[in-house]
Parts: structure tokens; sequence; C-alpha cells
């Protein structure tokens, strides 16, 4: 792909990041991957080129290891703002039923530890006094949806209808049937799926006509000097974070080259335009000078013939 | 003195040529968004800020939780350049059984050592010995992180080397695996091998209860700096061939007393004061 080879061009030479753990799931990383089967398509893990089968584990592997430290290290990335930032996404949304509506069916996907679940049912239950209003909170990988099963239980959720926990694959969402969610929300996890456009085709498949596609995930940030700023701190300081904090560089250096790797704002609207979403405007809204964006789009009404 | 820096380590003379040892081995000048290629698997090649960072960031949070063993390795690795591994690397230069040492690159694992083997070994022998020590403190030879910071392979070894072969040296000095003798050891290895982490180990000093700091002034730390100075390079040890070799003939060749046991010390003083405060409640 033409995107992979600029990457690959434009950061670094580097072709190997290869810690034991990963060296297990694959055997090579470089163009010499020549006998590969057709059918078994090659994309990229960070900056690296793996199989598209083997990324989803690999990247399952990534959330195992930080499942634990999540909120540690999301707090000393980012300086805590990530708390802010996802008040402001839940408070945009507003979930919730409105006067003469109905309680709403919630889907956040790639929500593990349950930040956004959480902080949603809280807007409900507080703003419009909706305890109807429920969450799916589906995610790829076990160990962070244990992690979120436990803080639900810890804050009095959990055992309730309002929230359940699935593990489920973003981009086929297999066992939430079509035209049944009114929200879908994905946080900080869109980067993470293999086949992005299939993760969108799913979405789109889940909702309800008129129902809301909301997405937050890191973007490129302008101006340039802003920018070069923000590379040299991705880059040197938040591995360094990782191995201080929760004993895994690797991990953090796929985070921030899984950064690097996500289309701009522009592309990633046009992504979801073509999904067959419809989207206001430029389709985002950027946070803390583009570090964050906040995508939306609404799955139209059948057109009655 | 621009053309010094580009002759090859070899050439250059021996006793200005130690001066040299302060330039990094990568004079290329790099950044984080642009690093040069691994030279081993796994290395990642750190800009000095880096470095520091790591280094000071580690030391920290060591001083602090001394179980992060993958901490306590990061600070040597970043610590050990410029001048400190390269030192430790001539050092093996210098030896015959070094050389061999650096030319074959042993590894320690928990793979690489039959424990049931070494078990049936003679008394009194190096492999008897150390397994009787991992008995004693129920310890494994669990496998130490990988060495990732150090940019030329064979410092890299070097490193590896010293960090696999750390459990022998508790097992050649009988010190066992609590705070105090863990420090006591690293007080031995920091004048044997002059890395520089041995060295910062010395603060966990601080961490220690009085009685065992007093201990430690008293006679460990003598014992350690008398030892590690006047015995030969421990790291020149190619201890996969020491195993039946009877210990103490090895102690002697290289040049090392055994420390008083501090398990004994610390039983009997605990002994001690068990009965006073039972003495006390009497009371």
């Amino acid at each position: 792909m033409a995107t992979r080879s600029l990457y690959r061009s434009a950061a670094a030479k580097r072709l190997f990041v290869a810690a034991p753990r990963c060296a297990r799931l694959y055997s090579s990383g470089s163009s010499g991957s020549s006998n590969s089967n057709a059918a078994d398509k090659e994309t990229h893990f960070g900056f690296q080129t793996v199989k598209e089968s083997l990324k989803a584990s690999k990247v399952a592997e990534v959330f195992s290891s930080v499942a634990a430290s999540y909120d540690t290290m999301n707090d000393v990335m980012s300086f805590g703002i990530h708390r802010l930032w996802k008040d402001h996404f839940v408070r945009s949304l507003d979930p919730g039923r409105k006067p003469g509506g109905q309680p709403l069916k919630i889907l956040d996907v790639a929500g593990g530890t349950g930040d956004i679940a959480f902080r949603m049912l809280d807007n409900a239950a507080k703003v419009h006094h909706d305890f109807e209003t429920s969450v799916i909170v589906a995610d790829i990988n076990g160990d962070m949806l244990r992690e979120g099963e436990k803080r639900a239980l810890a804050a009095g959720y959990l055992p309730s209808d309002r929230i359940s926990f699935k593990v489920e694959d973003a981009e086929t969402l297999n066992t939430i049937p079509s035209n049944s969610v009114d929200l879908y929300t994905i946080s900080f996890g869109i980067r993470n799926v293999t086949r992005i456009q299939e993760a969108l085709k799913s979405a789109h498949r889940v909702l309800k006509p008129g129902g809301v596609f909301a997405c937050m995930e890191f973007s490129k940030v302008s101006p340039a000097p802003l920018d070069a700023i923000y590379q040299q701190y991705s880059f040197s300081v938040i591995p360094l974070m990782g191995q201080l904090v929760a004993g895994d560089r690797d991990s953090y250096q796929y985070l921030v080259e899984s950064i690097k790797r996500f289309p701009s704002q522009q592309e990633f609207a046009q992504m979801i335009r073509d999904a067959g979403f419809l989207t206001a405007g430029r389709g985002y809204d950027e946070l803390t000078f583009g570090v964050a964006s906040i995508w939306k789009g609404i799955k139209p009404l059948e057109v009655k013939k | 003195m621009a053309i010094l820096t580009h002759l090859p380590r070899q050439l250059l003379p021996t006793t200005p040529g130690r001066l040299f040892l302060l330039l990094p081995a990568t004079t290329r000048a790099f950044s984080a968004l642009s690093r040069p290629p691994p030279n081993y698997p796994g290395h990642v090649p750190l800009t000095t800020p880096e470095r520091v960072l790591l280094g000071a960031g580690s030391a920290l949070v060591c001083f602090f939780n001394p179980r992060r063993a993958d901490l306590i390795a990061a600070c040597g690795e970043a610590t050990a350049v410029p001048y400190f591994i390269y030192r430790l690397r001539d050092a093996m230069l210098r030896d015959a059984t070094g050389r061999r040492i650096l030319r074959e690159r042993p590894r320690i694992t928990s793979k690489s050592l039959d424990l049931a083997q070494l078990r049936r070994l003679r008394d009194g022998s190096v492999g008897r010995e150390y397994v009787r020590w991992l008995d004693r403190e129920r310890v494994s030879p669990d496998t130490r992180s990988a060495v990732r910071y150090i940019d030329d392979p064979e410092c890299a070894y070097v490193m590896q080397r010293y960090r696999e072969c750390h459990d022998f040296y508790h097992a050649l000095t009988g010190l066992p695996v609590v705070r105090e003798g863990e420090v006591a050891l690293k007080a031995f290895e920091f004048a044997n091998t002059l890395i520089p982490m041995t060295g910062l180990s010395m603060f966990s000093v601080l961490t220690l209860k009085p009685r065992e700091r007093r201990r430690m002034w008293a006679t460990y730390f003598p014992w350690a700096v008398r030892n590690g100075l006047g015995a030969k390079e421990v790291i020149n040890v190619y201890w996969e061939e020491e195993l039946e070799t009877d210990v103490d003939t090895l102690r002697s060749r290289l040049g090392i007393e055994m420390p008083p046991d501090m398990r004994s010390i610390r039983k009997a003083e605990k002994e001690r004061q068990r009965r006073e405060k039972e003495m006390m409640k009497g009371v």
C-alpha cells in the first residue's frame, strides 16, 4: 500500500521492534515475506508489517499486558487530560431518555475498562433521571473486560441490567443484531482494529436508522511546530514511561506508532462517510490542538419509496 | 582529535586509548523519531537525554521498589555507558578465559542448567553449592531480562553475562537474597566490576534497618571492598566449566574469602530479640 511505504521511508528505518513476547507469534516482519499466501494480506502493527490474521492477536497481547496499569499509564501519558476528553465526549453526546422518548441502547466498542460506559450511565441518571438506558461494553480483549467488570461491581453498576460486558471483534460484532443500537461509541480503540473500514461497516449495520456513531481517537496535531514537539514527546517520553511505570516498553512503543499510523482527521471523516454515515460540517471536532478528535456520524433513515 | 575518533578502538594506543573509552560507541547524532537500526534483536538505541532520563527514573523507582528487577537492569544499562561497560569488556579481553567467554558467548538460563544433574554432583563442588544456595533461598535461575539499551553488541553480551552470573556470585559468597545480602553483594560487585548501577545500589543502605546498617558498615562493606578490589575479575570465570571444581579451590584461586554467614547472624539476632520480648512480657 502506498501509505505503508510512505511511513516506512519517512519514519524510523528500524524494521524490528521485536520483543521476545512478540517474536513468538510471527517470523517475518520485513519485506522478505515474498512467499506469503496471497489470501493472507499484510497490514501494519505500529511500524512493523505483519500478516492480517496475526494483527488481532498481537493487539490482544498488547492490551493484556497493559490492562492492569491502563489507567495509571493514561494519566501519566496525557497528564490526566484524557479524563477531560472523555467527560467532554460523553457530555457532548448527552445520552439518556429525552422527554417523550425511549431509553437508549448504547454499544461501547473497545471500551474494556468501562471508562466511557460509566460516564454514559451517570449522564443518563443524573441529567435525565434515566435508569433504564443500558450499555453493552464490547472488547476483543477479555482481560480489559474483566478489569471493567471489577470496576462496575465496585462502583455499583453491577449487578443490574444497565451494563453488560461482551467479548466482540469490532470488525464483525457477531452477537449484536442489526439495527438494534441507538448510540455506537468507540473511544481510543479504532486505531487498533485491523480493517478499520470493516469496523465502520459493522457499526453501520448494528445502528438503528437515525442512530449516532461517535468515535474519539488520537489525530494529527497542527500547527507543525507543535506537532514536532508532540512527536518528540510521543516517541521519547511515552515508551520510557511505559518502561518505568508498567515495565513494558514495547506495548507503549506500539501505541505511539499506531497513533502515528492512524489516518488524518479529514481522511477518517471521509472513511466514515464511505461507510454510509451522514456527517455534519467537516465531520470532526478537534481537542487539545488535534492530539485527539471526535468524529460523529448519523445512520440515515430509510428512504420510504 | 577528530582523526583519532575515526580509528577503530583496537588501534588506539593503550594508555591514552583508555580515555577514548569515554566516547560513545556511535558518534552519529539521531533523534527519537529516526533511530538507527538495531544492532541486535531487542536493541533500542537511546539518545543521551533519554538515557539520562531512564537512568535517573529507574534509579528513583528502584530505590522505593527494589522488587522491580527489570528497572534495576535498565538502570544498569543506562548508566554503564560511556566508560564502564567498555572497561569491563576490556578486562575480559585481557584474560584468556575472558576472551574465550566473549568468543563462545555462553548463556545461563533456566533451561541451560540441569538442576537435577547439579544436585547429584559432589558436595563442595561449585555446582552442588550453587544448587544448595538456590534451594536454601528458594529461588530459581530465572530468566534475567535481556539487555536492550547498550549499543555495542559485545558489550551488551558482557552486561547480559554479568546479569546471568549474579546468582553464582551469591553462591560463591554465601550471601542470601534478603535486602541486606543483596546490598553487600552489590558492594562486592562494584569493587570488582565497577558497574555504576552496583555503586548506585549503595543508596539502598538507607532503607535498611539500623541494626542491619551497623552490620553493613562494620563487617560487610569492609569485606566487600577488600575482596572486590583484591580478587580477580569474577566476570572472567567460565562458570559452565567450573561446576565440578571444588568451591574452596575456586575461592582461593580468585582470592575471595567468605563473609560471616548472614543468615545465621540474622537468625541468631531474631532469636535474641524474641527472647528479650518474652522476658519483657514476663516482667
